[in-house]
């Protein structure tokens, strides 16, 4: 949560203050040294803000309104602020994202939704999902290594048909499966609503902690909107 | 590790008579079973495909309800009223563990049984640390089910019923897709559990390893029932119930060897 109130502070900072976004890299980059991950794997997984940060290398060219002139290239001042908004805000909300999925696992996760009070219907479905993924895919991989065995090739469109059927055996061996972990689950006590267990509450030395960073971060946006002209 | 006494202390631990059972859509699994197990007995369900064994044990803790006839477990009819003692008397290992184990982390899934039956709190983590004990998995209380090997989770889900501390353990093909390893790293598990078993199996030295009687289930009926050994070795019986042994299989000599220590130990 801290992570998510975090990263709408960094949107709500206004652009023109570059040293506001200097400073929430610094926390990042503080948090993720308490934490123990390595620079260079938060860097890895900072490719997946390449088609942005592609995006955002046009927006110069194509934007409207006040030019300058660099290197002899015609610029858009509203391109290049756009431009610098997105790299700049982009950036620190994967780095943030990165950290949380690298340092919980998604069972803690779904602990701290329950702790949250989402609602204990959405966090048993979403725990169901987590745990029977695996599975669904390993019978995808088998189906689809017994059709290659066959000679299957998936090349033409008259092949499509076998991936429909294949989509509907592996809908009916979910839903058979459904079953048998409800047979499970009944045959051991569950009555129709999961049961408490390992309540583990947050301490408000926990709570701080978690949010120290968004803590720290919302008087800098602040005072950045202050400094505006 | 000792053998079940063979007699029967206080009242049987699970009692069937003359149960029967038709699917709704009109197929007769079930045409009048009687048994009866004795307390501390390993027992071994036999029977080809088809034969009713798993209908047989979705009576047992009440998933189906009688027709006619009934079940008693620990001298408690199985009926709507008495479900959740039963179910917690009755300990079903289902075959594939996927289906047994739900929940997000191997912990969470063996306390799911007990925090049914409304404990919580310490009561609740120690049986969780008992149970993976048991089966020699504690260290793996925290990784997810789909992160173990088949053999782990299997005996993450026999962790999973022991937890709820049953009365009776009814494993469905506990040996079904386990590597010799594995398989022998269960029975020696299920071997020093001191608890009722009813064991249905395909894996029929399995069988003779670690259930002295047996049971042969054959069109929805019970068609013999007797010493493992003796069964193994009767060649008309076992043909008549399509059961076969494995090549180069011989019982009279695998219970033989069996016998002076007690265990079968494997090569060495």
């Amino acid at each position: 949560m801290a992570q998510v109130l975090f990263v709408f502070i960094v949107v709500a900072t206004p652009r023109e203050a570059f040293w506001a976004f200097g400073l929430y890299a610094c926390m990042v980059l503080a948090a993720a040294a308490a934490a123990a991950i390595p620079i260079g794997f938060l860097l890895r997984r900072l490719a997946i803000e390449v088609p942005f940060v592609a995006f955002a290398f046009f927006l110069p060219f194509v934007g409207q309104g006040e030019r300058v002139d660099a290197l002899g290239v015609s610029l858009s001042v509203e391109g290049l602020w756009g431009a610098w908004n997105i790299l700049a805000k982009a950036t620190i909300g994967v780095m943030a994202s990165t950290l949380l999925a690298s340092t919980t696992t998604m069972a803690e996760f779904l602990t701290g939704f329950d702790r949250l009070h989402v609602p204990r219907a959405f966090t048993s479905i979403a725990s169901f999902m987590v745990r029977y993924m695996d599975v669904i895919a390993d019978d995808v991989r088998r189906m689809r290594v017994a059709r290659l065995s066959r000679g299957y090739e998936g090349r033409w469109i008259w092949q499509a048909r076998a991936i429909g059927q294949t989509a509907g055996a592996l809908f009916i061996r979910a839903y058979e499966r459904g079953e048998r972990v409800y047979l499970a689950m009944l045959s051991r006590g569950y009555a129709g609503t999961m049961p408490e267990m390992g309540e583990v509450r947050a301490s408000p030395r926990q709570w701080l902690t978690a949010l120290a960073v968004p803590l720290v971060a919302l008087p800098v946006c602040a005072f950045a909107w202050m400094q505006r002209p | 590790m000792t053998e079940p006494a063979d007699e029967i202390t206080g009242g049987p631990a699970l009692e069937v008579k003359d149960l029967a059972f038709a699917y709704p859509g009109g197929t007769q699994a079930l045409f009048g079973v009687d048994l009866a197990i004795g307390r501390g007995e390993r027992v071994a369900l036999l029977g080809p495909n088809g034969a009713g064994k798993s209908t047989l044990v979705l009576h047992l803790n009440g998933v189906h309800r009688a027709q006619a006839g009934w079940v008693r477990v620990g001298g408690l009819p199985v009926v709507e009223e008495h479900l959740r003692e039963v179910r917690r008397r009755v300990g079903i290992v289902f075959q594939d563990p996927d289906d047994q184990l739900f929940m997000p982390t191997v912990r969470d899934d063996v306390a799911f049984g007990p925090a049914n039956l409304g404990l919580g709190g310490d009561d609740l983590e120690e049986r969780v640390v008992q149970a993976l004990t048991a089966v020699g998995m504690e260290a793996f209380a925290d990784r997810a089910p789909h992160h173990l090997s088949f053999g782990q989770r299997r005996r993450v889900s026999v962790a999973t019923v022991l937890a709820m501390r049953p009365q009776i353990l009814v494993l469905d093909e506990p040996s079904s897709n386990l590597d010799p390893a594995s398989r022998r790293e269960l029975s020696d598990i299920l071997r020093s559990l001191d608890i009722t078993m009813l064991m249905v199996t395909h894996d029929l030295p399995y069988a003779l390893e670690l259930c002295p009687r047996s049971l042969v289930m054959n069109e929805g009926r019970i068609v013999a029932d007797g010493r493992t050994a003796e069964i193994l070795a009767d060649e008309p019986l076992m043909a008549a119930n399509r059961l076969e042994l494995p090549f180069g299989f011989f019982p009279a000599l695998a219970d033989a060897e069996r016998r002076p220590g007690g265990r079968h130990s494997p090569e060495r």
